[in-house]
């Protein structure tokens, strides 16, 4: 599954100001709602369950790079966003570094392949280490966009 | 001496296939030995001790891979891993 069938581009966010963990994960669901992603109505639903997720094991899965998600009734499509933090965010990460880079996403529950192959394409491209550092250091949504059409074209 | 090299084939029979959560927790339990320890889909061949690399192999249910451990300690690995795909991951929970 391609960045462009899951990554809702509008709700990007580069320059995070949160620098906590709920906090970032409501910056990132908040910016879902307010392009339409979400509805308002799910909105604290879907924050407490990606929390609940976290409390299995943060998704921080190091190099300064988290994948919070969780599985949702509210949506019919696996709906994600990307933000950065220039400051970092502390996300009790498995290396204990701060979080940089956001991959969040939300699937309906009743389709657990559409996921795996979200967190599929997300883990690959994650790997490569240009990739990260590309949207590590990206000042807008815009570059964050094109890295990623970079990424699905390849 | 030879490597102590022993491999398996495994099933991922746990309905929601090795997502997040139990890509972590195959790799927290491999990290537990000293062999390296490996999982090959069709033509690729992954570290089992990194959960971005697990996940790369976007394993649904009722995909069958290879297990492979190579070490001191090969025949453990593959006799405790192979029981963790095989048990569906019961800590899995959602995620």
């Amino acid at each position: 599954m391609k960045f462009r069938n899951f990554v809702k581009t509008e709700a990007i966010k580069v320059g995070l100001v949160s620098t906590e963990k709920e906090a970032v994960v409501r910056e990132l669901i908040e910016n879902l709602v307010a392009t339409g992603q979400l509805q308002e109505a799910e909105k604290e639903n879907i924050i407490q369950a990606i929390m609940k997720r976290e409390e299995l094991g943060s998704t921080g899965i190091g190099r300064g790079i988290a994948v919070p998600h969780t599985k949702h009734a509210s949506v019919s499509e696996p709906t994600g966003t990307v933000g950065v933090s220039h400051t970092g965010v502390e996300f009790q990460s498995l290396d204990g570094e701060k979080v940089h880079l956001f991959f969040l996403l939300i699937s309906p529950p009743d389709r657990p392949g559409d996921h795996l192959r979200a967190l599929e394409n997300i883990s690959k491209q994650l790997q490569d280490d240009m990739f990260c550092r590309f949207l590590k250091q990206s000042k807008t949504a815009e570059d964050i966009q094109q890295v990623l059409e970079e990424a699905d074209n390849a | 001496m030879s490597e102590n090299k022993h491999s398996v084939t495994v099933t991922v029979c746990n309905p929601q296939g090795l997502h997040m959560r139990p890509a972590y927790l195959f790799a927290e339990a491999a990290a537990k030995f000293s062999s390296q320890i490996e999982l090959v889909k069709d033509d690729l061949r992954i570290d089992g001790k990194s959960v971005l690399s697990i996940l790369t192999l976007g394993a649904t249910q009722g995909t069958q891979m290879a297990l492979e451990a190579t070490g001191p300690d090969a025949v453990d690995a593959v006799k405790v891993l192979a029981e963790l795909v095989a048990s569906g991951f019961p800590r899995e929970s959602d995620g």
